[in-house]
């Protein structure tokens, strides 16, 4: 399949996950909310230009942002994680390219331990922007700390989830193209 | 000017990232000092349409729950109809007189238009919900919508042509006037964005007797919501030692995860007392200046 056409069928089916499941979750914890939809970032194949990744990170968090009535306040945090994402990548994948011939961020592509702490980083990035603009409007600082680890921890949970029970067909990068 | 090119082809991403948080942040903090702002409008017609369709299978889930709080509301409607009175009087009787005209005739304050809850949150510290009724059903800003079994759900922030917002009583900037049925004491709910099971009720005075499990009601100083709709019971009393007032922990009778069929209740009069209320603001401040 084209990149580009799996790429918008992935960013559907995370903004429906997201409102339609993971929204619709009964609340077990006032700590617990579950967020997984910006994945869809985290998983945009390496070669993307860096100006496009902002730009789609920004519209990722803007339509996730029509449905929660919050406007700017994920896209906000979206747009922080996609500016972030290629300073990571770079740190953490072989600066062998010969070794190294995946499209796409990956547990298999970047090892195990690399991929936890992309995942990491980037929801602690993405959290604890959208918790700190919530601070600065309601709230207190204890709380803000605990829902900052509560939050990831459960993301993180989920993307890992995701991972190993639905492993992706990953598409070598090639000289031809 | 050759440097100034070469500095935005250098800094080109980090230019548009800082150009693109800017927008982001203008645009969050905007809609949270007008409440509505734009980008209710178009926006909110393409996500009505996606919730109403979500919407449509959802119900099947919550039919039974709904079915019996419709059903209690309709038993408690059931016995208020003028067939269940009589009177015991025998002596009197009625005379309608030739003149049909009732000079008892009553006016009516509050109108009730029904509207289904498409989409709803809970986990946030500002939550809304959207109803599939808008300007053109004629819904307007600052209505109450109480939920299918009477109790207080929220009250209507932001209207497009066919569906409108609701700010749910659990959100931080929600007030409610509210009152204790027993001894009608006004105090006002507030929520603290903490638990969505507990609601905040402030201002009741200690000469109160209040007990666990005592019913609260709206209040009377509200122009939005009418008085004496259920918004839940007392659950916990917290002594506040430094005031005369009670903290109290109020469980709302409303459960905000199901919301699906609500009554979106206009107050006829709201212009009425809002522009008393002004007017009367405006001679005091007038009387107080000619003082100075």
């Amino acid at each position: 399949m084209n990149d580009v056409v799996r790429n918008v069928f992935r960013f559907i089916f995370f903004i429906v996950l997201q409102i339609y499941v993971l929204d619709n979750v009964p609340p077990l914890h006032r700590y617990i909310i579950p967020m997984i939809y910006y994945l869809f970032i985290l998983w945009l194949p390496f070669s993307i230009s860096r100006f496009w990744l902002l730009i789609i990170g920004f519209l990722t968090g803007l339509s996730y942002d029509y449905f929660t009535v919050t406007p700017g306040l994920h896209a906000a945090a979206c747009v922080l994680i996609a500016y972030f994402r290629p300073f990571i990548v770079n740190i953490l994948i072989p600066k062998d390219t010969s070794e190294f011939n995946y499209s796409e961020p990956s547990a298999k592509a970047m090892g195990w331990a690399p991929y936890a702490v992309y995942v990491l980083i980037l929801s602690v990035f993405h959290h604890g922007y959208i918790l700190l603009l919530e601070l600065l409007d309601v709230g207190n600082f204890l709380d803000f700390l605990i829902k900052v680890v509560s939050t990831t921890a459960i993301s993180v949970l989920l993307i890992f989830t995701a991972e190993i029970l639905f492993p992706r067909r990953l598409k070598y990068r090639t000289n031809t193209a | 000017m050759r440097n100034v090119f070469l500095f935005i082809r250098r800094y080109f991403t980090f230019i548009s990232f800082v150009l693109l948080q800017v927008l982001a942040l203008s645009m969050l903090f905007r809609y949270n000092k007008f409440q509505r702002a734009v980008f209710l409008g178009k926006a909110n017609e393409i996500t009505g349409y996606f919730n109403s369709q979500y919407d449509n299978v959802d119900d099947y889930f919550h039919l039974k729950e709904e079915n019996q709080r419709v059903h209690r509301m309709n038993d408690s409607l059931l016995n208020l109809l003028q067939g269940n009175f009589m009177k015991i009087d025998t002596g009197s009787h009625v005379i309608t007189d030739t003149i049909r005209y009732d000079t008892s005739q009553m006016v009516r304050k509050y109108l009730a238009k029904e509207a289904k809850v498409v989409t709803n949150s809970i986990n946030g510290m500002k939550n809304y919900f959207q109803i599939n009724r808008g300007a053109k059903q004629g819904i307007k800003d600052n209505m109450a919508v109480i939920n299918s079994d009477g109790s207080v759900a929220g009250q209507v922030v932001g209207v497009s042509e066919n569906f409108s917002q609701v700010m749910s009583l659990l959100n931080v900037h929600t007030t409610v006037s509210a009152m204790m049925k027993k001894s009608r004491n006004n105090g006002r709910i507030e929520w603290d964005g903490q638990s969505p099971f507990y609601l905040t009720l402030r201002n009741i005075p200690k000469s109160d007797s209040v007990m666990v499990g005592d019913t609260v009601l709206t209040g009377i100083n509200s122009y939005n919501y009418p008085p004496g709709w259920m918004i839940g019971t007392v659950a916990d009393i917290v002594e506040d030692k430094s005031t005369n007032f009670y903290v109290l922990r109020v469980r709302p009778s409303a459960n905000f995860q199901n919301l699906q069929q609500v009554f979106v209740i206009e107050n006829l009069q709201r212009e009425e007392q809002v522009a008393l209320d002004k007017a009367t603001q405006k001679k005091v401040d007038e009387l107080n200046k000619r003082r100075q």
